[in-house]
Formats: structure tokens, sequence, C-alpha cells
């Protein structure tokens, strides 16, 4: 591979404005594939999951699955888009071995949803990305190349092809052209994906995991130099599979294209290969000849022709959207959106808000999960939502804080052995008598033997230095394992010497 | 016999399912050398077939009205366990591992499955001499075509090897070799058969059909085969015509008949002519109006459905690429999927199917869509348009079937555009999705081989075609005598029909 | 208009066949003579004219989402021409991933 040359980043926006746009597939989570009653579960035994329809075997017909019809119109109204009041299918025609009918069912020049936006925030402002199209198409057989050194395919001696993924079906999302983002054009790439699976999560169609191929994202990039009247050449990447690779393909193709550019050169129009280690991109295999499609509509299907009654339906259904949740949160809760990005960047904002459901305060459920619990999910290597405590007993925890009956250093303590499954808040306090000593009697002997065993402190209070009260009130709570009310032992240490 | 009286004498117990699956196979045995109407002759289970309807008769058990009846299924059809080739070499030794729902019912209703027929591969052609496993001939004279695609199947019934048989009709593959061998055969309305498991050729014409020695005998297999199909996007969902009930009635007086005038001139052999016109009189004499309509577009027809066919057909059948079933040619380690593909398919297909798919694929290459299919598509509705507009004025079109006799083997067989010449008259039907029938109407003076006369109906009016081809074949039987296949002298042993 | 031998030779390898030129020499100018003829749709006044993809009419066909009968690996891979690992094993692919 040979290596490119590069402009350093802040360097090319000097001179240079991108202009960039996603094109997303989407795994929908329907449980049959597009067209067939065939399961759609993700890791089955290869070729357990077909039929003659997926396998394209001679004489078989597709019927198409009405929960993806709606799903994809829930995406299409959760984007803002038209939904078309009739489109059709159309045949994408090309040969391949994963395409068991070398040709892809898919939508041309008809697609259900177009026309609509997703506001991102990028950098506390708002760029407001503008939807294409949406539409539905099925998705492919996988390969496994054998032979070649790395897996892929050049270099194969043969490749063995599983149909089961073949036939599910894939929402392809296209943004129109993004501009201008500037400097903050990775960014914005990255975030726009991010918003884009976060929305998609809330609507329940797909499980979004790009680690799974159940999100893939292909990232076009261009750049003109700044006041130019037109837009650059751009490039396709694809082979993008994590929001990080999103954002460094976007900042690698800048990068490059500069180079070309300061060079006199011209960006080739071409399809570019990601590389996931070297977070560079490397020119695809070239094609002899362009790809003719050669698309007509499909006629094994009769056109889509949703009822306006169906879309509106699925509009009234629609969940709240993530942003507008977060907006909500943010003035339900008092929060600036500072605030409220560090809880959405910890993936807290379900458990923070089931929380408060259970009765904390905003603050209190920010205040465990962001800090001790966010702390143990990094020791443990684990996501916040998948600790062994749930938000109500969070919730128990701060309303016994807030009673009394446990200091923070207790409630950790409490945190702990609900953690490690010892029970109940509740249980846990009982069972362990972890509860604040809130009996003065009991503290006043501990404070006399504090008091005893200081005198030089003694005489600094008794002269008006009360900060030095501190150094007692220290030994009291080591004392009593940590079980006293530290401000409590504070004011019954200085009515004592008083 | 006929269908109608085996299926009566079976159901008196005059006869065993098993002696008239004999007595079929013996005929079959005796004659097929000469005709080659079968590819694959299934006599094991077929007597099976036949033994347990004889089981099920004995037990009082309820039975369908063709149960026992043996039926001769086009090698289109998938056929469980049972080879289906299409006549290619490309599927040359494949068993489907599903039945297409056509054959399903069949085997529902009891019907005795004989066996598969010869084809024009992939059904394209009009005289079965593309198939790639020699030609069928006519037991009318075995120097003549049998008409096609579905020329074993109307050879199979007019030899007596079968009372009854299934084809598919594309652009007349049904109508035509039923022409041609002085016999039944339908096109039902597109939709009103299911598509499922039948190899495509052109998905939005093809269309499962029955062929009979008499108009009642092809309504009881029509009733049998059609009806809606949840696995074929495309089949109506609505109750099957009473073409029964109206074989039976086979009443014309008051309905109003046009003569298309387009589907007449030159290239219509003078004897067809002759026996066309007699047979209008003969209608107008049994009470039928007579009128001439006009069908303008109907000139345009032949070259719409040149485009519009291999177009489809050109994306069907590039699934038959060597990678999951069928013949695979060249891989020796060598050479990489692309060229075994192209190998395999240049040794795999045969000449006209060649033709169509790179004809196809002109017409749908990007910059030529416009002017030949999306023509085309115009083209066809403008066609609708003048159907809508006679059916308007009449109940229903005639006209010859074909333009001519059965002509020699081999004599347009390196002559395309003559070959598709054929289908002139039978064409409209298929682009517009209509109902037609053929039925003999006597045999011509030149050559004294059978002419056929076309019935066409609007969609899901099939009852009107056997309505006025039963009046027909009444009143022409009563003057000739005697049904006209008496008069075939191609095969000796005509007293051993069952 | 015509279509030449080179066109002919575009489209076969479009459409993944191997012609030999003897049947190239052959095809071209049948498909020439064909292509013509079936170019007489161009004189029909088609303005304003839609096309007709489907005849019936119909539209909004659907299916449930509940799983059906499938097939086992062994009826899938039955008749492919190699197998190996419950897969169809194909000749290497050339291309992108």
């Amino acid at each position: 591979m040979t290596m490119e040359t590069l402009v350093p980043y802040l360097e090319a926006m000097e001179r240079y404005e991108p202009v960039i746009g996603l094109e997303t597939h989407v795994e929908l989570g329907t449980r049959t594939k597009m067209f067939c009653a065939c399961t759609t579960t993700f890791g089955a035994e290869p070729n357990s999951q077909v039929c003659p329809v997926c396998l394209g075997l001679p004489g078989s017909l597709p019927v198409v699955n009405r929960a993806a019809i709606e799903y994809t119109i829930r995406i299409g109204l959760a984007l803002n888009c038209q939904i078309a009041s009739w489109c059709r299918f159309a045949r994408k025609n090309y040969f391949y071995p994963d395409m068991p009918k070398n040709f892809q069912i898919s939508q041309y020049d008809e697609p259900l949803c177009t026309d609509g936006y997703l506001d991102v925030d990028v950098d506390g402002r708002t760029i407001r990305v503008g939807i294409e199209r949406v539409h539905l198409e099925e998705d492919t057989g996988k390969s496994l190349h054998v032979g070649g050194a790395t897996g892929r395919i050049h270099g194969a001696e043969y490749s063995l092809v599983d149909y089961n993924r073949a036939g599910i079906p894939l929402v392809e999302i296209v943004t129109k052209p993004i501009t201008g983002t500037g400097a903050d054009a990775p960014v914005a790439a990255r975030l726009y994906v991010t918003e884009l699976r976060d929305l998609l999560r809330s609507l329940h169609v797909s499980d979004v995991r790009m680690e799974e191929g159940s999100l893939r994202c292909d990232v076009n990039t261009s750049l003109a130099p700044h006041g130019a009247s037109q837009w650059g050449t751009r490039t396709e990447t694809k082979n993008v599979n994590s929001l990080r690779s999103v954002e460094r393909a976007v900042a690698f193709e800048i990068e490059r294209q500069a180079a070309v550019l300061d060079a006199g050169g011209r960006v080739i129009q071409e399809t570019r290969h990601f590389h996931e280690d070297t977070s560079t991109t490397t020119s695809g295999r070239s094609k002899e000849e362009a790809q003719d499609y050669r698309y007509f509509p499909e006629p094994d299907l009769v056109p889509v022709a949703p009822p306006a009654a169906w879309v509106e339906q699925i509009r009234a259904a629609l969940p709240e959207a993530p942003a507008a949740r977060r907006a909500r949160l943010m003035v339900d809760w008092n929060l600036s959106s500072l605030d409220m990005d560090a809880i959405v960047n910890a993936g807290a904002l379900d458990l923070v808000e089931a929380t408060v459901a259970a009765g904390a305060s905003p603050a209190d459920a920010r205040k465990w999960w962001l800090g001790e619990l966010s702390r143990h999910a990094h020791d443990t290597g684990t996501e916040l939502a998948a600790l062994a405590i749930t938000p109500a007993q969070v919730a128990r925890i701060a309303a016994l804080v807030a009673a009394g009956t446990l200091n923070d250093r207790l409630a950790r303590d409490v945190i702990d052995a609900v953690l490690a499954g010892e029970g109940d808040p509740d249980e846990i306090v009982e069972a362990r008598g972890l509860a604040v000593v809130s009996d003065d009697t009991a503290l006043l002997a501990a404070i006399d033997e504090a008091i005893a065993a200081n005198p030089a402190v003694v005489a600094k209070i008794r002269d008006g230095k009360t900060a030095a009260a501190g150094v007692l009130v220290g030994a009291v709570m080591k004392a009593t394992r940590g079980k006293a009310d530290a401000a409590r032992v504070r004011e019954l240490i200085l009515e004592r010497l008083s | 016999m006929t269908a109608a009286e085996l299926a009566a004498a079976l159901e008196r117990k005059e006869v065993s399912a098993t002696e008239v699956t004999r007595a079929h196979l013996d005929r079959i045995a005796a004659v097929d050398d000469r005709v080659h109407a079968f590819l694959h002759v299934a006599a094991d289970s077929a007597l099976e077939q036949a033994a347990a309807v004889d089981a099920k008769r004995h037990n009082g058990e309820p039975l369908s009205p063709l149960a026992g009846v043996p039926v001769a299924v086009k090698d289109v059809f998938a056929t469980k366990g049972l080879p289906t080739t299409c006549g290619s070499r490309i599927l040359e030794g494949w068993h489907p591992p599903y039945d297409a729902t056509i054959t399903t019912r069949l085997k529902q209703a009891g019907a005795i499955i004989l066996g598969k027929t010869n084809m024009d591969e992939f059904a394209m052609g009009s005289s079965t001499e593309n198939s790639a496993y020699g030609t069928s001939r006519n037991p009318w004279d075995l120097d003549k075509i049998p008409g096609g695609s579905s020329g074993g199947s109307s050879a199979a019934v007019a030899a007596y090897e079968a009372p009854l048989a299934i084809g598919t009709d594309t652009g007349g593959s049904i109508r035509q070799p039923a022409a041609v061998c002085g016999i039944v055969g339908t096109k039902p309305t597109y939709g009103g058969s299911s598509r499922y498991g039948v190899v495509a050729f052109a998905s939005s014409l093809d269309t499962p059909g029955p062929f009979g020695r008499t108009v009642l005998d092809a309504a009881l297999l029509h009733e049998a085969m059609s009806g809606h199909d949840p696995c074929d996007s495309t089949s109506i969902d609505a109750p099957v015509p009473p073409v029964v009930a109206a074989a039976r009635e086979a009443d014309v007086s008051g309905m109003r008949i046009g003569v298309v005038t387009e589907l007449s001139g030159e290239g219509y052999q003078p004897g067809v002519m002759a026996r066309f016109a007699e047979s209008v009189e003969l209608l107008e004499s049994l009470g039928a109006k007579v009128t001439e309509v006009s069908c303008p577009h109907f000139r345009y027809a032949l070259p719409a459905y040149y485009l519009i066919a291999p177009s489809e057909c050109s994306s069907n059948l590039a699934r038959f690429d060597a990678m999951r079933y069928g013949l695979r040619v060249g891989d020796d380690g060598t050479r990489d999927a692309e060229e075994v593909m192209a190998l395999t398919r240049e040794q795999g297909f045969g000449a006209e199917v060649k033709r169509r798919i790179i004809l196809g694929a002109y017409a749908l290459s990007s910059g030529y869509y416009d002017a030949y299919y999306g023509k085309a598509q115009q083209v066809r509705t403008l066609i609708i348009r003048d159907f809508d507009a006679a059916f308007g004025q009449v109940d229903v079109l005639v006209s010859p079937s074909t333009p001519t006799t059965a002509f020699r083997i081999g004599e347009r067989a390196d002559d395309p555009m003559a070959m598709y010449l054929a289908d002139l008259c039978t064409i409209p039907s298929d682009l517009a999705g209509n109902a037609a029938i053929s039925v003999p109407c006597g045999l011509a003076d030149e050559d004294g081989l059978p002419v056929g006369l076309q019935v066409m109906a609007p969609a899901m009016a099939d009852d009107r075609l056997y309505r006025v081809a039963a009046a027909a074949e009444a009143a022409l039987t009563g003057r000739w005598g005697r049904p006209l296949l008496a008069e075939a002298k191609g095969l000796p042993g005509e007293g051993d029909r069952a | 208009m015509p279509i030449t031998r080179d066109e002919v030779a575009h489209l076969a390898r479009l459409s993944r066949i191997a012609l030999s030129d003897a049947e190239l020499d052959h095809l071209a100018p049948q498909l020439d003579q064909i292509i013509t003829a079936v170019a007489q749709v161009q004189e029909v006044a088609a303005e304003g004219i839609p096309p007709t993809s489907h005849a019936t009419g119909l539209t909004n066909v659907y299916r449930d989402d509940e799983p059906g009968p499938c097939l086992t690996p062994a009826e899938a891979l039955d008749q492919a021409p190699a197998v190996e690992q419950q897969r169809f094993k194909v000749p290497r692919i050339l291309g992108e991933d």
C-alpha cells in the first residue's frame, strides 16, 4: 500500500471547505425477512434460515413484509419526511455471488420517504442535516473468503457463502449534501450517525449495532477551495464500522484530498475502503466498466400505496425523539446543556430518568450515576446499564441519605453491597447495622474519648479556633466506623467544649 | 375418452385410477418415441398417486372432480422430487426442493401427474425447437411443429398420452400450440392462476393455464388449478370465474362478438382465414351479434412484447450463475467466479435465450430505457385502452389464434423474426392481462392441418371464453359428425386412445 | 438505430455470457434486425401516456411478520455444485467487499 500524501487537518481547513454526505443502511429488527417468512436471528448456523424465496430458487416469488413497510414509514416520519402516497420496488441488476437472484429488490426513483431532516448539535450550534430519501431493500448473503492472508477478498482462493442474511429488510437513509460544517466536518459526521442511531433505537425498528452490522455507514467527502462556486469531486468510503471510524474516515479523506488539490491534481471520483487499524482509506478496485444497474419496476411486486389513515396512525404512535426528550428533561431537571451532555455521554440518561421516576431528585440521581456508579462501571469494564443495581435501588439509597439514615460514606458501602448481590438497600442496612448513629448518647461516649485523647486540640477549640474541631470529628468517625453523622458530631463537640 | 368422461367413469367405479394411469403410461410408451412430448415420465410416482386415489375412493372419502385423472405438466413448473429442466441444459438434473402452488393443487385434487413435458427453453419460442432436449412433434404430422413454448403439453394431449395438461402462456405459448395441435388451450386472466413455483420468463406476462381435448375438459382443469395464492403477490384475490358452468351452458344467444380488424391480412394463411370466417358466421347463426372492432394499437403489440418480455427475462435468468444449483462449467481452480458464470451461461443457454437476454439488457440499459422499455410500457397502456374501448362495445373479441397452421420443423428455426410472427394474434391479451382461449374450428384446406379460433374476454371474465368456445365446439362437432382429432393421421393406433 | 458487434459484445459481458466470436458474428446481425423491428414502438405517439408496469391494478399486497417453514441446510445445499462448512462454495470473487 503506497503511503498517501496528507496535508495536516487544520492546515487543510484553512484552504478548503468540506461537503460531506452519509448513506446509512439499517437492518430492520422484524421477525421475518423482507420477502419471505424465514426468521432473522443473528448468529444462526449457516444456511439454516433460508427458503426458496430468499435463495432465489427458480420459480420463487417475493411477498412484502407489512411490518417492514411500517417500520420504514416510522423512520421516515421521525426524520420529518414526506411519505409517498404510491411507490414501487425496482430491480437493481448486477452479478455477485452473495445475491441469489443477481438482482436486488430495492427502490430506485420512487423511494417510500423523501425530503426530511435531522437536527444535530455540533459544538453548541444546531446543524440541520437534510435527508434526501429513505427507502427499503433486501440485504445480501455473507461470504467468507478462504485462502488469502487477511481473510479479505484479495488473494482468496475461493469463497463460502451463507444466505441467512439474504433477504433481511434493509432501510437505506441518504442525507442531502451537508455543507457549512467547516472544520467540524468529521465530528459532525460522527454526531449525525450517533443521533440517527439513537433515534432509530428509540423507534424500536432495529437494534442498530454497528459491530454486528445492523447499522452500516458509507461516508462521502469532497473538498472545494474556500469561496469556490462549485463543490469538489466526492469520494465514497465504505467499511466504516464504528462511530469513531466515521469521524476518522472523514478526517483522513480531507487530509488526502487536500494534498491532491494542493499539488494541482484532481480528486478521482471513486469508492474507497476504510482501514480500522490505520485509520486510512485506500482506493477500491477500479472496474473496467461503470455499473449499469438497468433499473426497472419489480414486476413480481405490486405498488405500495400506504393509506393516509395508516400513516397517521403510525405518526400518532411515534415515541418522543431523543432530542426532544433531552430538551424536555433539561428543562425539568434544570440542567445546562453541558450537564445534559455529560449524562448522555455516560450512557446514563435512561437510568437517571428512571431513578427520578422512582422518587430521587434529579441532582441526586445524577450524582450517584455519574459519580460512584460510573466509577464502578469503569473499574469493572462494564456498561452502566449492566451494573447489578436498579434505578429503584439507587433512588432508595438517595432517600435514605436524605432522611439522615445514611451519610455519603455509608451510602457507598450500601452500593458496594448491592452490587455484590447482598440484596436491597434496606435489607443491607438492617443486616450490617449500617445506619447512621443518631443516638446522641452513643455519640457522646465517643466524643468524650476523643476529647480526652486530644488535649492540645481541645485547647485550640476553647481558644476560639473551632476549625480544629475537624480533627475530633475525624476521630469520632473513625471510632464509629463512619456511622456517625459528621455534622451532628461537630455540633455536640462544640456544645461539649463551650 | 375426455377427462370429463374419465372422471365420471372413475366416480362410478367403472374403472380405477390405477387402470387409467396404466393405460396412459402404455400409450406414452407406445408413441412418445415419435412424439417426444415428455422429458420425464414419472411412472412410479404416478402409480403411487393413483393407488392413493383408489384407496380413498374405496374408503368412501370425498374426492375432487378430477381425482384419478392423469395430467401432463410442462417442465417449467417446480415439482418436488421430479426433474425440472425448463427445456434447458443449465437446469439439467435439477430437482426442486419444493412444489409450485399449482403442482400442490393438482396433487390435492387427486390428479395423477404423469410426467414433465417438453418446452422451448425457458418458455421462449413458438415451436418447441428451442428445447435443449430435442423438439416435440405434432401428432397430426410428425414433421410439423407442435407449437410452443408449451409444445410438449399440447402434443401429449393431442396424441392421447394424457387427457389433460398444463402449460404457461406469456406471448401465446398455450393458445398457439393448442391451435396447431387441434385441441383447446386457455390463457386465464393474468393473476388468476398462481405463478409461485413457475420458473419465470416474463413475470408480468407469464400465465399458467390448461390444455384439454374439449372445452369442458379445459374448464374442469382451469377451475382446479386457478385461484388466489398468498405466495404470489400478483395473484388476484377473487373467486375463479364460473368457467365450468359456462362451458356447460354453451349458449351465445344475445352475446356481442367483435372481430378484430387488425388481426388479419398479410401473413395470414388463406385456409386459416376461411375456417375463421366460417366460425364467426356459425356463432352469428347461434344467436350472437357480430361486429367489426378496430384495436389500432394492436399492430405495435409484437414489438412492445419483444421489448418487455426480453427485458424481464434478462433479469429473471440472471440467477442461473452456477453458484447455487444447476450446471457449473470451467471451475478448475484457475478461474474466478465471473469467468465460471460466463462459461456456464454460454454453454447452458441456447441461442434464442441468449438473444433475448442480450436484447433485454439493451432495452433496459441507461440511455436506451426510455426509448425502448419505457416506450413499450406506454404502448402496453394504449393496448389496454384499446381492449377497454372494445369491451365497451362487445362481450368478447375473436380472431384466428395464429396466422398459419403448423409449419415444418426447421422452417423458421434460423429466422427469429419469422418465428415471432406466430404470436401476432395472441400477444395483445398477454400484454393486457386479459383472458383468451383457442378452440379448434376446422382444418385448413391447403394442408389439412388444424386451425384455432381465438376468443378474448376482459380480465376476470374467463367464463365468457368457455361459453363461446363451447357453443362453437358443439356446433362444429355436430357439423363434422365427430371430434376433430379423429382426423389426425400423424400417429398409428388411434384406436388405442383411452 | 443499428446495434454494433461491439455493443453486442459489451451486453454479453454485462449479462455474463462468454460468447464466442462465431456466435457474436451470428447474433449481432440478428439482434440488429430485431432491434430495428421493435424500434417501431417509437412511432407511437405516447405523450402523457402512463407506462403500465403491472396489469392487474393491485396495490398493497402484504404478509404478516410471522415466521414460517424454511428449508433445512441439507435441502438448501442439496443441489449445490460445491459445498464446504455448510456453505455454498464458489470460485474466488474479484471486486470490492
